[in-house]
């Protein structure tokens, strides 16, 4: 019979070990698909890696992929770690962008640099004060925020939806409900030349090293922790524990309003429903994979987006379905969350 | 000669370093109450979850009846005649006292069970023992008492010959601890085995015949409880004479520094009036449940009174932990290490948990870090704390370790008034002389303290007066009560406790 014995400290070799044993699992785990698919798995492993890191253009799109990917990462990152669980960064995500096309869109005439930042103010307030319902909700009242955050996805996505069928749609855009463009000087500048990489995933690498230190060294971050680490204990030092957890969901909720924002005005150019394949809820993934370290966070992301870029790719060379993507970001997590798990126990037979 | 109940031999323990049971070797004869005596860490639990399957050890065997027990097997030890009763009950509140004893004896899949039967087999054994309950009794409405003869039972039902009983006092008032030990002679007498474990002397010597002292996982003493003594076990247990704190006389400079009118708070406290004097050390007595929760948090600042007032030195104090720190109120909480401090944060981070706003720990929002790693080293010098250094997780120190950082942040703040919540609860004795002593020492500087314990022993040596919670209403304050005057009166059946409010 095995036994789990916890460690009271994880050694650094283990620690650097775990990751890249789990990624290894996973590759293993998924080869099976692959045969199944029936194609070679050496050979599609290549594509995938190729698809993915294998050239500029794979990287840039990679890169492209991954700056949404940060951001909302970012955002469950920070409400986990105040064991605050935001499920609905993709409804927070709509809203902030739906905010930048109303900023950005050409409705308020303002010199740009006052219009820019005007524009990242608006996402972010919009996705944050969409997320204080649910907070509020929460701490008055005791309302399981699981429940809430997740639901109102939906009725942001219908909102948005009435807004781009109603008054916010393009009156040109010959009936798709969709709104109107950002206006060119307040897009997002383009860091690889011919590609679709955009000065917001500086933007979010920033955020994501601000957030690092505002955790480490600011008061507000020992608050975060104490209140996440154990919040009966944090009450009892005297941290107003709702006051953190309100700040807290305005942050998150910011986070992936900007996610919307960075998406509408760095690479799509205008809003539509189907702008997000679901980069709120990959966020908790991501969150979760980088063990909720802002700068784990960006790692994590550049993975996920290497995967499903890299399976894309694969997908029109050889006949393997893009669903793979889905699968092995699904079996990493699960590897990485048991392997990071191990790591803390020593397994004893006995 | 026929084999003994129980033979260890050999048992031996490590986990990393310590080495927890060292060649343990020991055995129970039938008829026999054996007392397992130690402090805190000296491996008394260890041994009996060995004996129980919990864990396997490195080292040695174990016989019950002559026949060798299976290692890491409760199932096993269950089958073998092996019952325990644990110190903090294993029964589910809102089920009868027939469904907690039938709990695990069925199997899962058998479509009826047999209840008729059960219970007349719970009744036979109840009557055979004379562990007279009601066996359709909801364990919320039993006593504190009764729930621990439910225990019992539980084990009895299941065939128990050897019965091991962990802390069985602890919760108990004196007069319930006379009727458990007239319970435990009926069962002996029946020809029942039991091992006795505690760290209170009075009563192994009461209830025992042979008494095992074990000091740092290692057996150093095995007595005839007829040819010891109270002093001889004392030191043998602790491997050094322990001398009670020295306690001033009455110093109290008169004055109300902490003062508690008609206090109504959560669901439990009804009604608290008292005041402490500078330099008096107030305790408040009480089987646990009564409402001292609900005192302890009101006066810590977590919980908002329902009715009633707390003031310090005149001055009301609003509901808030962060009022009540500024106030000077020096918090010791009664669950530290869930509450007290945060076990995944550093030492140094939960050394100025309390004061961390303050300006020397956090400017224009960012921390200062190392002016807190400062005064960490400083409380963990001055107050004696074991620790790794000021980096390590407040989770990785001992509880005694972990209670003198507590007890340390808020003394070095030199606070006017101390509420402390069972302080001591499970520390080692050198632990605990060293909190008395330093609550002592907060008496002389002219700190009102208020000391809630459920451990008679420390409120008779400690405090200058006691009050008893009852029913969540505290009674008037004495500083002469004999022993069993407060047992019935933690009992509710004192009429001082009517009488007067």
């Amino acid at each position: 019979m095995p036994r789990l014995e916890s460690r009271t400290r994880v050694p650094l070799a283990i620690a650097i070990i775990a990751p890249i044993a789990a990624v290894a699992f996973t590759l293993i785990a998924c080869a099976g698909l692959i045969i199944w698919a029936g194609a070679p798995v050496g050979h599609a492993y290549v594509l995938l890696f190729d698809g993915a890191f294998g050239s500029r253009f794979a990287i840039a799109e990679t890169l492209t992929r991954a700056t949404p990917l940060i951001l909302t990462g970012l955002a469950a990152a920070v409400a986990f770690r105040a064991h605050f669980y935001n499920i609905g960064a993709e409804g927070q995500l709509y809203l902030g962008a739906l905010a930048a096309v109303a900023v950005g869109g050409g409705a308020i005439s303002a010199p740009p640099a006052l219009l820019f930042p005007l524009m990242m103010i608006a996402g972010a307030v919009a996705g944050g004060l969409f997320l204080l319902v649910p907070a509020l909700a929460k701490t008055r009242l005791g309302v399981d925020e699981v429940v809430t955050t997740l639901l109102l996805n939906f009725i942001a996505l219908l909102f948005v939806s009435m807004m781009l069928d109603g008054p916010m749609k393009d009156p040109l855009s010959m009936g798709w409900p969709q709104s109107v463009g950002i206006v060119p000087e307040l897009t997002f500048g383009k860091l690889i030349e011919r590609s679709r990489v955009h000065s917001g995933l500086i933007i979010a690498i920033v955020l994501a090293v601000v957030l690092w230190v505002v955790n480490a060294r600011t008061t507000f971050g020992y608050e975060m922790r104490a209140v996440g680490a154990n919040a009966r204990a944090a009450r009892f030092a005297g941290v107003s524990v709702n006051s953190v957890m309100l700040k807290t969901a305005l942050l998150s909720g910011a986070l992936a309003g900007l996610a919307g924002v960075g998406e509408v005005a760095g690479r799509a150019g205008y809003l539509t429903l189907d702008m997000s394949p679901g980069y709120g809820y990959s966020g908790i993934v991501i969150a979760m994979l980088a063990g909720l370290n802002p700068l784990g966070v960006v790692l994590a992301a550049v993975f996920v987006a290497g995967i499903i870029v890299g399976a894309d790719s694969m997908s029109r060379a050889i006949a393997v379905p893009t669903y793979l993507a889905d699968v092995i970001v699904a079996v990493s997590l699960l590897s990485m969350l048991v392997a990071t798990m191990l790591a803390r126990y020593r397994v004893r037979w006995s | 000669m026929e084999a003994p109940a129980l033979q260890l031999s050999g048992i031996t323990k490590r986990f990393g370093a310590l080495v927890a049971n060292d060649d343990i070797s020991l055995d129970l004869g039938a008829g026999e109450v054996l007392a397992l005596l130690g402090e805190n860490g000296a491996g008394k639990s260890t041994l009996v979850s060995i004996l129980f399957g919990h864990y396997v050890a490195d080292a040695g065997a174990i016989q019950v009846f002559g026949q060798p027990l299976p290692p890491g097997n409760p199932k096993a030890a269950l089958a073998a005649g092996i019952g325990m009763v644990h110190q903090h009950f294993t029964l589910a509140d809102n089920l009868s006292v027939l469904d907690n004893v039938l709990i695990g004896t069925e199997p899962l899949w058998r479509p009826l069970s047999y209840r008729r039967e059960a219970r007349a087999k719970l009744l036979r054994t109840s009557q055979q023992f004379g562990l007279t309950v009601n066996p359709d009794a909801r364990i919320a409405d039993l006593s504190v008492g009764e729930r621990q003869r439910v225990e019992i039972l539980k084990a009895l039902y299941r065939g128990a010959r050897i019965l091991i009983l962990d802390e069985p006092t602890a919760v108990l008032t004196p007069q319930e601890v006379e009727a458990l030990f007239a319970t435990l002679k009926t069962l002996v007498a029946d020809g029942l085995s039991i091992i006795f474990i505690s760290h209170k002397l009075d009563e192994v010597l009461a209830v025992s015949q042979r008494v095992a002292v074990l000091r740092q996982g290692k057996l150093v003493a095995m007595r005839e409880a007829g040819a010891t003594s109270k002093a001889e076990l004392a030191q043998l247990m602790v491997g050094r004479r322990v001398d009670a704190p020295v306690r001033l006389a009455n110093i109290s400079q008169g004055g109300a520094r902490l003062s508690v009118t008609g206090l109504a708070a959560g669901e439990k406290l009804k009604d608290a009036t008292f005041e402490v004097g500078r330099g008096e050390i107030f305790g408040i007595a009480g089987v646990s449940g009564n409402g001292q929760a609900q005192l302890a948090d009101a006066l810590c600042g977590l919980l908002a009174p329902m009715r009633g007032e707390i003031r310090l030195d005149g001055r009301p104090l609003a509901p808030s932990p962060r009022t009540f720190i500024g106030a000077g109120v020096a918090r010791v909480p009664e669950d530290r290490g869930t509450v007290g401090v945060i076990g995944d944060l550093a030492i140094w981070e939960n050394a100025i948990s309390e004061n961390y706003r303050d300006a020397q720990y956090s400017r224009y929002g960012w921390r200062q870090r190392a002016a807190a790693k400062e005064q960490a080293k400083r409380i963990i010098e001055q107050f004696d704390v074991r620790c790794s250094g000021p980096d390590a997780p407040a989770r990785s120190m001992s509880g005694g370790n972990i209670q003198k950082l507590i007890l340390g942040r808020a003394l070095v703040r030199e606070p006017v008034a101390i509420v402390a919540n069972q302080p001591t609860w499970g520390l080692d004795v050198g632990a605990v002389s060293y909190i008395h002593s330093q609550i002592l020492a907060a008496r002389s500087r002219g700190a009102a303290v208020v000391l809630i314990s459920e451990d008679l022993d420390e409120l008779f040596a400690i405090a200058d007066r006691i009050a008893v919670m009852f029913h969540g209403t505290l009674s008037a304050a004495r500083s002469d009560w004999t022993i069993a005057q407060i047992g019935l009166a933690m009992a509710g059946t004192n009429e001082a406790v009517h009488a007067s409010a």
